[in-house]
């Protein structure tokens, strides 16, 4: 068996308006031995909201949940793919300056006693997976082949840019979740808004421009012959699930949760995942994996 | 020598009836770039391809194209860093139409540039021999942003300007920048206002383009999260943009946590009666599947941690324009500048 175990970061949507995220990812990684400590006293990652009024306020809150990690000894995991972005940017950012980073401990001292030493690791759910051991271990244990769904990988644009913060080996053109797709018995599709953004951050700002974004992945995945769309990021799932409705346009594309995926191969109940909180229903897509 | 292929975007709207690709095979010369490469199959293979160019080094701005799907400068980039598996893909940069094979009308994006007054705009002009002098420090503060060479690569793949091409896009709001944090610029608060308003720093979804394929120091994504940092400063906040930062940052600091339920409200604005009915289609649909954010939003456990982070944002505010008065002192008549700027 293999031995790991991580911090989880859940974020907030995950304990909010996606929490099929959370329960989906706690059954898969039980599934596969790999043990979570959930972070119950980490703050929101700031989601570059924070930053846009005040970057080192937005510093310390990520530099006290590392800070966190380092004093449980463990790596964090992150299950949304803004989090990780966020957190990279945020360690870089430390990392990469000392004076910075040494003012930035100071105050954390002050206000939490604690100190951010900098070993931390900090991965998403879908790099964990395509770690060695699990994904070999993975791949043995699926039961449940999706032969024949054809999958469109959706990154989010946390993951792949700017470069410098992503964790992709080749960020302008990715494979890493098409190989999880692959592993699964699934088929990825190659689509053209794979990696574009889904218009999530101006939903509040521009609705109209906000939904046109999601609009355009949704109608260049299905132009693709995609059957759904696979997520990292549940911010990305908002706007194209919970959004979908209102999308102009004639869809009926379901949105899975990359976790949602693996646990139904590793033999999951849709209902076990939560994919009936979904808002576009994949139950008709997935009936032959039921 | 190994060759390479290059397979260029061809389109002369006076004689072709659709766009269409042609192929040019050559010789992949050690350390040459794509611009080098162009200019050999303009002057041994097809006269008739069309590209800007004009420095060759990086300088000009003339030569971006999008390349395997992505703007670059051709005269920056090595050949050999491009082909893959012996190819090549080279279209003409995007959100412009095109005029002939990969050279594009520009005018949209000089008319988002000419939207901000893109000049020095003085508290005076009594005394034009006076020198308007910088420290070191001001001028860092647009040290970056002043390396733009105008070449639009961020222009031509931005997520939001595919959707609107109302939106002023990224180099325009780093010009914006680049004079609200100049120490000799009087118009700080007006340039402050007027972006905040639709089309403007509010509009850009954060995507990240710009700031991969922006070929200078510029990095306009950086630029547009320092505006923000200044319209919070100058707290213009009549707009759901500032709203949604407010927002944001009074949950965060009571609980540690975002509190789903209340952003969205806030950010619209709470007497906004229709933006607040617009909202419940989403929040019925999300209810009706069991979706909908917990009604009671639980803390963190040391949630006095984070509160005190929030109580000292003002000792942590690192970078301020230099004077984001409102109303600004001794406005000047536009007309008036605009003439002595010819
Ligand atoms: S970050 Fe904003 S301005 Fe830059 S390309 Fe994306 S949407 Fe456009
Ligand atoms: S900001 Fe960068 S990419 Fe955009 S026009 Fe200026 S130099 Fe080019
Ligand atoms: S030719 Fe001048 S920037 Fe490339």
């Amino acid at each position: 068996m293999v031995n790991c175990k991580y911090a989880l970061f859940t974020g907030c949507v995950a304990k909010g308006a996606g929490r099929e995220l959370l329960t989906a990812t706690e059954a898969v990684c039980e599934k596969l031995s790999i043990e979570l400590a959930e972070m119950t006293d980490a703050s929101c990652c700031g989601a570059g909201v924070i930053s846009e009024d005040n970057p080192m306020a937005a510093d310390l809150l990520n530099a006290r949940t590392f800070a966190l990690a380092e004093e449980q000894g463990l790596d964090i995991m992150n299950i949304c793919i803004t989090c990780q972005g966020v957190h990279n940017k945020t360690k870089n950012k430390l990392d990469n300056n000392p004076e910075y980073k040494a003012e930035v401990n100071l105050e954390l001292k002050r206000i939490s006693g604690k100190e951010y030493k900098g070993v931390v690791k900090i991965q998403h759910f879908g790099q964990v997976i395509l770690g060695d051991s699990v994904l070999e271990k993975m791949k043995n244990m699926v039961v449940r082949p999706l032969t024949g769904l054809k999958a469109g990988a959706f990154y989010g644009c946390y993951a792949t840019r700017p470069h410098e913060c992503s964790d992709l080996d080749n960020p302008d053109s990715p494979d890493e979740m098409e190989k999880i797709i692959e592993a699964l018995g699934a088929t990825p599709v190659d689509y053209a808004a794979r990696l574009k953004c889904c218009g999530f951050p101006i939903i509040m700002m521009n609705k109209k421009n906000s939904l046109a974004l999601s609009g355009n992945a949704l109608n260049s995945a299905q132009n693709a012959g995609a059957d759904c769309l696979i997520t990292q990021c549940p911010l990305c799932h908002l706007n194209l699930d919970a959004y979908q409705p209102e999308i102009p346009g004639e869809y009926n594309m379901p949105i899975i949760h990359i976790q949602q995926l693996v646990g139904l191969a590793l033999g999951l109940e849709q209902n076990e995942l939560k994919m009936n909180t979904h808002i576009v229903n994949p139950a008709g897509i997935l009936s032959q994996f039921a | 020598m190994e060759k390479v292929t290059l397979k260029i975007f061809r389109y002369d709207p006076g004689k072709d009836s659709q766009p269409y690709y042609q192929n040019y095979i050559m010789e992949l010369e050690p350390g040459i770039t794509l611009l080098n490469g162009l200019n050999k199959v303009r002057a041994t293979q097809d006269a008739s391809l069309a590209y800007r160019m004009s420095c060759g080094s990086a300088i000009c701005g003339s030569c971006a194209m999008k390349v395997n799907g992505h703007a670059l400068l051709a005269c920056k980039t090595q050949l050999c860093d491009l082909a893959k598996n012996g190819l090549v893909q080279i279209d003409p940069i995007g959100n412009m139409e095109v005029i002939k094979d990969l050279v594009v009308d520009l005018e949209p994006f000089w008319a988002s540039l000419r939207k901000v007054r893109p000049y020095l705009v003085p508290d005076t002009l009594d005394n034009p021999e006076l020198e308007r002098k910088q420290t070191q420090k001001q001028f860092l503060l647009i040290d970056d942003v002043t390396t733009c060479i105008l070449c639009a690569s961020c222009y031509s793949d931005c997520n939001v300007l595919e959707v609107d091409n109302e939106f002023f896009g990224p180099a325009t709001l780093a010009k914006a920048h680049r004079f609200i944090y100049d120490s000799r610029d009087a118009k700080a608060y007006d340039r402050l206002e007027q972006i905040t308003e639709l089309y403007g720093v509010w509009d850009c979804t954060h995507c990240g383009e710009c700031s991969t394929r922006c070929p200078t120091e510029t990095k306009p994504m950086a630029r547009i999260e320092e505006i923000r940092q200044a319209v919070m400063e100058a707290e213009i906040t009549n707009n759901n943009g500032a709203r949604h930062v407010l927002g944001f940052r009074e949950t965060v600091s009571k609980s540690g946590r975002l509190n789903e339920n209340y952003l969205p409200a806030r950010s619209v604005g709470f007497f906004n009666i229709p933006a607040l009915l617009g909202l419940l289609p989403v929040g019925i649909r999300m209810f009706v599947k069991g979706k909908n954010p917990p009604l009671i939003h639980k803390s963190i456990e040391k949630v006095k941690e984070v509160k005190s982070i929030f109580s000292r944002l003002k000792k942590y505010r690192k970078i301020k324009p230099q004077h984001i008065t409102k109303g600004d002192i001794n406005r000047l008549d536009e007309d008036s500048i605009s003439e002595r700027k010819v």
